[in-house]
């Protein structure tokens, strides 16, 4: 009777415990992988190729999702808006929800999914196949190799996809709103203009995205490299990845708004 | 390979060319640099009996024109008045017997503090202090007023005519 008892609060404990100790590799593996990020600066065609992938193949869905929110935001937000009289300051509602809050997690979130996953399948591949250790055994040293330049390509692609992401949605938001239904165009981008201080909002912004972009790979990039070598221990990363990480993204987004936008 | 490469490169050049644009269009079209940096601006303190729902960073105006941000609010608990600093830009000089109100902008919108300049010689310096204020008016206090005076009129026009008979 004990023994049925106490099972699964030790399978709790197992469990918490085993989270804890992975999260402090996975600290171990994000300094490791600045430590031996000297590599990326003297081959940068290494980072740019990983800009590529993460970052020019994720342009099409960070698009078309950023214009979708937009107009999105600028229907619903009129329809509220309109209510009392003040749709004019439509620019300021698709402009500060994107700029603060949509743009930079919205646009992570795709990051994620999109070149998150790929990141952990194709090193959790790598792995599978051995050519992680084949690199061991020619001295190079798998992490300034494979995995620094990802780490630098997706913090480097972050921050301009939800920039893109911002100013496709505000785009979006001006189509439905000026375009669509008619609100006034220059009270639109002035009030939007007077509203949207650069220092508060939009740097603000800029700098969840950059700690979303190392938050989301380097959780990837962990996944990968500690996934078991099997076909199912690959995919189990790849879920992995794409949940821990929006989690991770979500919580992250409330800490860095507490911080940044108390009392303005 | 070479080829490969270059193509590739345009891509991510294109890329991150697109990314620094949005950034650019952001920062230019979309927001605007704060006017009121510090060491662009003096500042000046005022008292008030009631901020209402005055808030830090709210314009300070003049003539409708923004030419400051309410930089501190404070309670002062020898008075027990609101200390208000307002910060304004270097190029707006005001005389010293310059008041100072909270007002609203519409009925809903936001507060803001309203100088308007006296007729004083001598202008405003860094760290003066604005004498003549007018704080916030409470419009719950206004109804109640006008209820009262209301009831009041009412009260004695309605016994008039019972007492006539």
């Amino acid at each position: 009777m004990p023994e049925t008892l106490l099972a699964p609060l030790r399978r709790l404990g197992g469990r918490v415990v085993h989270s804890v100790w992975r999260l402090g590799l996975a600290t171990r593996f994000f300094f490791l992988t600045l430590l031996y990020s000297g590599t990326c600066v003297r081959r940068p065609h290494l980072v740019v190729k990983e800009i590529f992938s993460a970052g020019v193949l994720s342009l099409i869905i960070i698009l078309v999702s950023g214009l979708f929110v937009g107009m999105v935001l600028g229907l619903q937000g009129y329809e509220t808006l309109q209510t009392y009289g003040s749709e004019e300051a439509l620019g300021i509602l698709v402009a500060l929800s994107l700029v603060r809050e949509l743009g930079p997690v919205v646009a992570a979130l795709l990051f994620a999914s999109r070149a998150g996953s790929a990141m952990t399948a194709e090193i959790g591949l790598m792995k599978a196949t051995e050519q992680i250790s084949a690199l061991e055994m020619m001295a190079v040293d798998p992490i300034a190799r494979v995995v620094a330049p990802r780490f630098w390509g997706g913090v480097i692609s972050m921050p301009l996809l939800a920039a893109l992401f911002s100013a496709m949605g505000i785009f979006g938001g001006y189509l439905v709103g000026v375009v669509l239904i008619g609100v006034d165009e220059g009270a639109f981008w002035s009030q939007m203009q007077a509203a949207v201080d650069f220092r508060d909002d939009i740097l603000n912004g800029v700098i969840k995205s950059v700690v979303f972009g190392v938050v989301v790979t380097v959780i990837a990039l962990y996944e990968g490299y500690d996934a078991p070598p099997t076909a199912e221990g690959v995919s189990r990363a790849t879920t992995r990845t794409v949940v821990s990480s929006s989690l991770a993204i979500l919580a992250w987004d409330f800490v860095l708004t507490s911080f940044m936008f108390r009392g303005v | 390979m070479t080829m490969k490469k270059t193509t590739l490169d345009l891509w991510v050049g294109l890329f991150v060319a697109a990314g620094l644009a949005a950034l650019l269009f952001l920062a230019l079209k979309v927001g605007s640099f704060s006017a009121f940096e510090a060491g662009k601006t003096y500042t000046v303190k005022a008292s008030f009996a009631n901020i209402g729902g005055l808030k830090v960073r709210a314009p300070v105006k003049s003539a409708g024109v923004v030419v400051g941000r309410v930089t501190d609010i404070r309670f002062d608990n020898t008075t027990y008045e609101a200390v208000v600093t307002l910060s304004i830009g270097n190029q707006y000089k005001f005389p010293t017997d310059t008041s100072a109100a909270i007002m609203t902008s519409g009925l809903l919108g936001e507060q803001y503090v309203a100088l308007e300049a006296g007729g004083s010689e001598k202008m405003l310096s860094n760290g003066d202090t604005l004498r003549l204020t007018q704080g916030a008016i409470v419009l719950e206090d206004l109804i109640g007023k006008f209820l009262y005076s209301k009831a009041e009129e009412g009260g004695s026009g309605g016994t008039q005519p019972g007492l006539a008979p």
